[in-house]
């Protein structure tokens, strides 16, 4: 194997473990642009992982294991809606709980229907989105250079990971071309200009929580019904603070998300590859240091090479009239 | 308490028995008021009075308990801002509500949008910020970010905001409060225009000489009740203060001679330089002496701020010395500066005053937190802290009574009576004052002119910025003149109107 292929394997690894992170991410983006923290993000992707994979295994239906992860995401948003918006509780307190219903509820649920400690029963291929080669693929693999990357990082994804990356510009859009996007960033600015503006706060900041939900649903789903066959405990391992750390990365834009988040599922992939091979000169690597690069790149970057990550002002503060 | 008015105007909004409470406090008290249709209705009242409660339950933004809204004589149900919006009332509230990362034309846009995409939206409200800038003599850019605007212009965007909108009825709480001279004297233009077009203006100030130049009737408020309401033509701003305060009020402190002694503050070749490295104070020296007032008069945003800041220790100075009491201060912190005697009303209560969330009596000691009065070693006597600030409160007669209230709900010029309170209570030798009566009533300047002079007259150097030239005249026994971050000329504290707004705009020396 030549570098090349190396470099177009972990690439194509990259991809894959990007996508729930692009997810994610950009489903932060629209909460915490309407002033949300939403810690609870790597909650909802437990959930929808779970209620996807048990979708999927009943139905035999990818799309309605799909359905099923987006609206349990978007339940679990009401949730939060619900104590922060409505009831203007604290958001990271509401948030941490959430993760913690979803990680003992999943548990608990899986180990009642499924008899498994907590996994879900093997989904088959139907109920599962697998890969799409796209065509020209085995034609164009001969030609160098790109053949090789069309072929095996281009080609052969599942459909989530093509709608994963249409959802960038599409948030993008929805962000800043329509007056839901207008609004939404507004409410997370000033509220108060919003509420004068005679537009209803709480309604609004549901509505983005809605988005949230939807989007996160893909997220869980993709782990549980795309990237495995079923649904294992804590199968989000901390995918979803790894995605806030993106979205902070990424100064709460879409496009930068996205490169972010692509970075990081690099630096996923790259940790894998180097798993139990060593390096010239140094020897063997404990392979934790490369699943700590992440989580070290974010508190470098954010200790202020990316300049002031400025977080939506009115962010973390539930509104209220009253001074 | 209604105006008779000639039969043949009719009416644009009639308030009719409005009550309002917030928990003990009773802030608007059977309230009822009619402005006339095309013209420019004042009302004034003391700090606290419900002047912006009053007028928030008219937009929708609080709801009264009691009373009816009629708009154009027709009862209407104002449940939120949308309904107040849709019956072509727009508002610009004392505090600008503004999305500041947005540009001009974003905010104008946000809520009447067009329709579900922006594009549409945004040619016409080009279009239309064209038009209103050419009928009414509103310009702002439209694609300027609005925190990178001067507030004059920030405050353009609010009104155009209404005015996009189909306002017919202008709200405006305090405009002039954040104005220099020149942006007020536009605004005041712009109004005219809007009434000449037949909309109809409610203007909340403190500044009686405001009332006398633009209104055509003006209401007084007191401690929640409507008291009176006359023609501008045919009343006095001496009758108009005594209607607010209830008792006659020296509109112009009276003072003796000051008798200087030695140099207390003293200020060498001074430059200091903002985030941006722009200098913004320009090799200043002056020196301020034991019993006297040195005012720095000077239009908004030319050194005078920083300055400031600068002797207070907030900012550090690019190069020169300060020197208080003979002794040079670089490196001391602004606690540190305390110890030596200093004390500094800072420009804006909001950002470097007050804690809005702490309860009135942890903001009265503020800052000096570490005085023996009020505890010892880690812990705080609250027991102490809390005599003194009931202590403060009536002295200064900070409404309501209550050192337990939030602070963030007294109104504007009760908050700054806290500050004032605090910083002049400690008996400073050097007192550096910025804005001191900014959003406060004319009683209440009164008061704290008073103190500021009894502070000289005690032997106390002070040191006063403030961009209401009538305040740094009548206070002050020296005028300092700032313009770009020179001190461009000084004058004697009786010097003219004329000469000292000429050398303002660096016209004159
Ligand atoms: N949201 C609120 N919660 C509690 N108390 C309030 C609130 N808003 C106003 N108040 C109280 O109601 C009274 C009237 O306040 P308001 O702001 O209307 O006064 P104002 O006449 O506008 O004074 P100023 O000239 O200082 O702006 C004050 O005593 C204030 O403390
Ligand atoms: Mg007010």
């Amino acid at each position: 194997m030549d570098y090349f292929d190396i470099f177009i394997g972990i690439l194509g690894s990259a991809i894959r473990l990007s996508i729930p992170l692009l997810f994610t991410a950009l489903a932060g983006l629209f909460s915490e642009r309407a002033g949300i923290f939403d810690i609870g993000l790597e909650g909802k992707m437990l959930v929808s992982a779970f209620a996807s994979a048990c979708a999927a295994y009943w139905t035999g239906n990818a799309w309605l294991g799909l359905m099923a992860g987006i609206v349990v995401a978007i339940a679990f948003s009401f949730l939060h809606g619900f104590a922060s918006i409505t009831n203007r509780g604290n958001q990271i307190v509401s948030g941490v709980a959430l993760n913690f219903v979803a990680a003992g509820l999943t548990i608990v649920l899986g180990q009642a229907w499924f008899g498994q400690g907590g996994r879900t029963a093997q989904v088959p291929g139907s109920g599962r989105f697998t890969p799409i080669i796209l065509p020209g693929a085995d034609a164009m693999r001969e030609v160098p250079i790109l053949g090789p990357l069309y072929a095996n990082v281009i080609s052969g994804n599942n459909i989530l990971t093509y709608i994963a990356f249409l959802m960038v510009p599409i948030s993008w859009w929805v962000l800043y071309r329509t007056r839901f996007g207008l609004r939404l960033r507004a409410v997370g600015e000033n509220p108060g200009a919003v509420d004068t503006a005679g537009i209803s706060v709480s309604w609004l900041r549901y509505r983005a929580l809605i988005v949230t939900g939807f989007l996160a649903g893909f997220a869980g789903t993709y782990l549980a019904i795309a990237q495995s066959a079923a649904f294992i405990n804590n199968m989000s391992a901390g995918k979803g603070y790894i995605a806030l750390a993106a979205l902070i990365f990424a100064k709460w834009k879409p496009v930068p998300v996205m490169l972010a988040c692509l970075l990081f599922g690099f630096l996923d992939a790259f940790a894998n590859f180097m798993q139990g091979k060593s390096i010239p000169l140094i020897g063997e690597v404990p392979v934790q240091i490369f699943q700590a690069l992440p989580y070290i790149l974010t508190c470098v970057l954010l200790a202020g090479f990316i300049g002031i990550a400025r977080p939506p002002k009115a962010g973390g503060v539930p509104y209220t009239k009253e001074r | 308490m209604s105006l008779d008015l000639p039969k043949e105007i009719e009416p644009a909004i009639e308030l009719v028995g409005i009550d309002k409470k917030f928990g003990a406090v009773h802030a608007n008290k059977n309230i009822n008021l009619t402005v006339a249709k095309g013209s420019i209705h004042g009302i004034i009242g003391e700090n606290g009075a419900g002047k912006s409660t009053l007028m928030s339950i008219l937009y929708g933004f609080y709801h009264a308990d009691q009373g009816e809204i009629r708009i154009s004589g027709k009862p209407i149900a104002i449940r939120d801002s949308q309904a107040a919006i849709a019956a072509g009332i727009g508002m610009v509230h004392q505090h600008f509500m503004l999305v500041e990362n947005f540009t001009v034309l974003e905010n104008v846009m946000l809520g009447a949008e067009g329709g579900q995409l922006l594009r549409k939206g945004v040619a016409s409200a080009r279009k239309e910020l064209k038009r209103l800038e050419d009928d009414y003599g509103l310009e702002v850019d439209p694609d300027a970010v609005v925190e990178e605007l001067p507030v004059g212009s920030q405050q353009r965007v609010e009104i155009l905001k209404a005015l996009y909108r189909g306002a017919e009825i202008l709200i405006l709480d305090e405009p002039t409060g954040v104005l220099t001279p020149a942006e007020a004297d536009h605004l005041f233009k712009v109004l005219r225009v809007l009434r000449d077009q037949g909309k109809t203006i409610i203007l909340i100030t403190h500044k009686l000489r405001e009332i006398m130049a633009i209104t055509d009737t003006v209401s007084v408020m007191r401690r929640g009740e409507m008291v009176a309401t006359r023609k501008t033509s045919e009343t006095t701003v001496e009758e108009l203060a005594e209607l607010m305060v209830g008792r006659r009020v020296l509109l112009h402190v009276e003072k003796g001679d000051a008798n200087p002694g030695r140099v207390l503050l003293s200020v060498r070749n001074l430059s200091v330089k903002d985030a941006r490295g722009v200098t913004m104070v320009d090799n200043v020296s002056f020196d301020v002496r034991a019993g006297e007032i040195v005012g720095v008069a000077g239009v908004a945003g030319n050194g005078q701020s920083e300055l400031l800041e600068a002797i207070a220790g907030i900012r550090k100075p690019a190069s020169g010395e300060i020197l208080i009491d003979g002794k040079p201060v670089a490196g001391i912190d602004p606690a540190g500066l305390r110890d030596l005697g200093l004390a500094h009303i800072p420009e804006d209560r909001h950002h470097m005053g007050l804690v809005l969330k702490f309860e009135e009596y942890e903001n009265s000691i503020l800052g000096y937190h570490r005085d023996r009065r009020y505890g010892r070693g880690a812990m705080l006597d609250l027991e102490a802290m809390r005599k003194d600030a009931e202590e403060k409160i009536a002295k200064y007669d900070i409404r309501p009574p209550n050192p337990r209230l939030k602070t963030a709900n007294f109104s504007g010029g009760n908050q700054q009576k806290i500050v004032v309170a605090r910083e002049i209570e400690r008996d400073p030798n050097v007192l550096i004052i910025g804005q001191p009566t900014r959003g406060v009533d004319i009683g209440a300047i009164e008061f704290i002119h008073k103190r500021i002079i009894d502070m000289r007259d005690a032997g106390k150097a002070v040191l006063l910025v403030s961009v209401e030239l009538d305040e740094i005249r009548s206070l002050s026994d020296r005028i300092l003149v700032m313009f770009a971050g020179k001190v461009v000329g000084e004058k004697t504290g009786d010097a003219g109107e004329q000469t000292l707004g000429l050398m303002m705009a660096g016209i004159a020396a």
